[in-house]
Order: structure tokens, then C-alpha cells, then sequence
């Protein structure tokens, strides 16, 4: 399974991009989508919403199960994925482009604190032990 | 963990395999959703020789079985023919739903479920040994099931056994019969027409590789669950249990309280007053509904609470289902409201089948 080497991971399966002009995106791992299957809704959270660092935020929920996103670092929410209310399979089709939420992160120096891909790769290979 | 003699097939078709009821089984085989529409639009095929055939065997069996079970197989009176019904224990909860083909006089066949097939066997032994002591009673696991499910799926066996068509052709929905080394059976769990056979376990992984070239899509248990939910089709565990009487789960129509038979957990059911039923609900928000969500209604001033015994998202109707145990007087067309998670969301009482043959009843 490839993870982009470009993006930071979180312990809960979540992947983080920090763009150009300092926001950053957020979206749920290829990991995450294989776990949970065929996608048919999606809640984010509303543009404005200030959340905390591991705050529950968005719900992405399959055929099978529903499972919490949470806020990879803090910061404010700048943008929702405006697609995935209709179209919530995108995240199985390409769980690296169809991104969940933006944030502008109250620190930015809080992405350090996140996995890279080499990190996430240990975890992920933890969980099949 | 127990598997079934198409696990490495399921294994090469790079099936997400899953532990249901320490079976290993496929869970889908990339997409659950494609799979299931495969089947209202196509055909698909499901491997679930984790269910157990059962022989019964002697001259009693037919007296045993009107003891046993609550529907009453003296509607058998075509050979082949097949009923549905719940086996209840003296409380008139319901021990395994299942069905029993009548084949001769001195010999009937069942099929009950995976998770329960160990009791099952155990209770009829019992009952067997008060009842009709001589009686053979002989569990099959030397036999495969594969059900093939949808509008073209006996077109496609057809191509596949050959001289099958002569001989399945004028089966009636729920009737079967024996061809070659094959138990085939106008019966399934989708709401679609097909076929469920059986046949030896040494022959499976080639019957299903000759029905996938023919056409045949492979499809998994989680297709399987919702196409039975969109065709209101009980799943034992959830919709009903040995807790729960047949007649609060949807099942009244299997349970013959009209003749004078007596039938373990009749006397029960006779006494116990029924305040609950099984009923439809259809998710008016975006959601999805699952099992043991509360749901609550209100009438004349007070409030109502029930339960969802099977939710999930409709795949053909595009919305969120549940079936659901609700107090008497609630009726289709009522609104109620769900605890989805954290939100109380509206829903609104309808009756099911939510779908049938490809087509939504609602």
C-alpha cells in the first residue's frame, strides 16, 4: 500500500497536507477507507468551527460501520469538502484527493508533532500483529 | 477458525474475509456495493456453506417435525416442496429460523443457520430421542451451498450444469430438486428469483469458477445483509432471538396457531400478550440507520420507545432502512424519531418488503 510520502499521519488514520498558503487539508487514509469499505455518508464540520486537536469533528460512515474523524491539530475550519455529501464514494475511489475539511491552524508548528509516512507505515504494520 | 471449502477461492478472488461466527468468510470482494447491485440487476453468487443441511431421516419424520417447529410442514405435500419456519423453545423464543424441504415421507432436509447450528443440533437431538427415538437425524457438512442470486441467475446455472434446464425449469418458488450430484432449490435471501445448491464440498470451488466464467459475479456476506434488509428478510441474532417471540418479529405468518398441533412453545405463545411488531422505517435525513438505535414516537401525549433490530443504507432506494420493534399501535405512514449517534433524526414508518425482483415497493 503506498502512502505519500508528501503528507503528515495521525495514530486514528487521518492524513494532513499543509498547502502553500498555510492552511492546511485534511482527509482519512487509504488505510482508513479498505477498513471501513463502500462509503455512503459524510458529515463535516461547518466552515468557522474552531476545533481543538483531537476534537471529534466529521463522521464518515460506510456500509458497514461509522467511524469518527478527529482533528488532526488545532485550527479553524476554512472550507468543507463540498462533493462528498453527494458523492461520499470519492473517498474510496481516491482517498488521498477527496479531502474532508481545511483547517488554518492556530500553530503551525503543531504538524511536527504528526506521523510522516515512514511513522504511519509502523503503525499500520503494529495493527496487523 | 472454521472455513468453508471455498476459502481459497474466496482467498485468489482477493476477498476481504471476515470472522463471522468463527467462520472465515468473505465479506465482499472489493466493492459490496457493485456486488449488490449485480444481484438486483444480473446475477451474483454467494458462498455460504457455512449454513448446515440436516437429514432427518425414518418413518417418523414427518410426526417429528410437527412437533419441532411452529409453522406446520403438513402444507408439504409436494415433494420437494419447501417451508419456511422458526424452531421455539418452551418459552416460545425462537431457537434458529430455517427451512425444511420435504423430499419422501421417510425423508426431509433442513437448513438452519452457521452461528446456531451446534444448539440446533444438540435441542433436536434431545427432542428427537423424547419424541421419535428412532429417527436418523444426520448433519451434512459434507455438502457445499452456493447461492446464485438475481434475474439472470438460472439462465447462467443453466449454462453451467448441463440438462439442469430440463429439470429446474418448472420449479415453483421454493421447491427443488435433485440433478446429478446437485440439491437445486428455487429458494434465496435476496428478494431476487435464483437458486441455492448444494453439492458435494470436493466440487465447489469448480462449480463456482464455471458459474464466475459464465457471468456470475462472486458476492459477499455484507451484500448479503443488504439485500435481505431491502427484501425484510429476518437475519436470526438480530431480528429475532431466543428471547424474542415470532410473533413481535415479523414472523406471525410462520407460526400456525390454527390447527390443533402442538408445537414446542405454543402454549407460550398462546399465553403471552403480543404488544410489539416488526415494522419498517425509512431515514428522512441523511444518516444511517443501525441495529439497537432507540427509537421513539409519540401518542396521545406519552411517549413510546422501541428499538431497531436491522438498519442500514439501502443501496437500491438510496436511503437509509431499518426494520424495527415498535409498539402495536404504531402504524405506516407515522413519523418517529431515531438517536442516530448524537441527533434524534425523523424517519417514517413504512411497511416492507422496502424492495422485490429489482423494484422498490415504497
Amino acid at each position: 500500500m503506498s502512502i505519500p510520502n508528501d503528507l503528515k499521519y495521525t495514530k486514528s488514520h487521518e492524513w494532513v497536507r499543509l498547502e502553500d498558503n498555510g492552511t492546511a487539508t485534511v482527509g482519512i487514509t487509504q488505510h482508513a477507507q479498505e477498513l471501513l469499505g463502500d462509503m455512503v455518508f459524510v458529515e463535516t464540520p461547518t466552515v468557522g468551527r474552531k476545533l481543538n486537536q483531537g476534537e471529534e469533528c466529521a463522521v464518515v460512515e460506510s456500509v458497514k460501520a461509522a467511524a469518527d474523524v478527529y482533528a488532526p491539530i488545532a485550527g479553524e475550519v476554512t472550507a468543507a469538502n463540498p462533493d462528498l455529501e453527494s458523492s461520499p464514494q470519492k473517498i474510496n475511489e481516491d482517498a488521498y484527493s477527496a479531502w474532508l475539511f481545511k483547517l488554518k491552524p492556530v500553530n503551525v508548528a503543531d504538524l511536527n508533532s504528526l506521523l510522516d509516512a515512514a511513522g504511519y507505515q509502523k503503525i499500520l504494520e503494529s495493527e496487523e500483529d | 477458525m472454521k472455513t468453508t471449502s471455498l476459502n481459497k477461492t474466496h482467498h485468489d478472488m482477493k476477498a476481504k474475509m471476515v470472522d463471522f461466527g468463527g467462520w472465515e468468510m468473505a465479506l465482499h470482494y472489493g466493492s459490496q456495493l457493485d456486488e449488490h447491485h449485480n444481484v438486483r440487476t444480473d446475477a451474483g453468487m454467494f458462498d455460504v456453506s457455512h449454513m448446515l443441511a440436516v437429514d432427518i431421516n425414518g418413518k417418523a419424520a414427518r410426526d417429528f417435525l410437527r412437533r419441532l417447529v411452529a409453522n406446520n410442514v403438513d402444507k408439504l405435500t409436494q415433494p420437494g416442496k419447501a417451508l419456511y419456519s422458526c424452531m421455539l423453545n418452551l418459552q416460545g423464543g425462537v431457537i434458529d429460523d430455517l427451512i425444511i424441504y420435504f423430499l419422501t415421507e421417510s425423508h426431509f432436509r433442513m437448513v438452519v443457520n452457521a452461528g446456531t447450528a451446534d444448539k440446533d443440533i444438540a435441542w433436536m437431538l434431545a427432542r428427537r430421542d423424547e419424541i421419535a427415538p428412532g429417527l436418523e437425524i444426520t448433519p451434512r457438512r459434507d455438502l457445499a451451498m452456493i447461492a446464485v442470486q438475481g434475474p439472470n441467475a438460472r439462465a447462467k446455472v443453466w449454462q453451467v450444469i448441463a440438462g439442469a434446464q430440463a429439470a429446474t425449469e418448472n420449479l415453483q418458488l421454493f421447491q427443488a430438486t435433485t440433478y446429478d450430484k446437485y440439491f437445486i432449490a428455487r429458494t434465496g435471501y435476496t428478494g431476487e428469483d435464483g437458486f441455492e445448491i448444494m453439492l458435494p464440498s470436493n466440487d465447489a470451488a469448480g462449480f463456482w469458477r464455471a458459474l464466475n466464467a459464465a457471468g456470475v459475479a462472486p458476492a459477499g456476506l455484507g451484500a448479503r445483509d443488504t439485500l435481505r434488509l431491502e427484501a425484510g428478510m429476518n437475519l436470526y441474532g438480530q431480528d429475532m432471538d431466543e428471547t424474542t417471540s415470532p410473533l413481535e418479529s415479523g414472523l406471525a405468518w410462520t407460526v400456525d396457531l390454527k390447527s390443533d398441533r402442538d408445537f414446542i412453545g405454543k402454549q407460550a405463545l398462546l399465553a403471552i400478550p403480543v404488544t410489539k411488531k416488526l415494522i419498517g422505517l425509512i431515514l428522512l435525513e441523511r444518516g444511517v440507520l443501525r441495529s439497537h438505535q432507540k427509537v421513539s414516537m409519540q401518542y396521545d401525549d406519552s411517549e413510546s420507545e422501541g428499538e431497531i433490530t436491522s438498519g442500514g443504507f439501502s443501496p437500491t432506494l438510496n436511503q437509509s432502512i431499518a426494520l424495527a420493534r415498535l409498539p402495536l399501535k404504531v402504524t405506516a405512514g407515522d413519523e418517529v424519531r431515531v438517536l442516530v449517534r448524537d441527533k434524534m433524526l425523523r424517519a417514517k414508518v413504512v411497511k416492507y418488503p422496502f424492495v422485490r425482483n429489482g423494484k422498490s415497493l415504497i
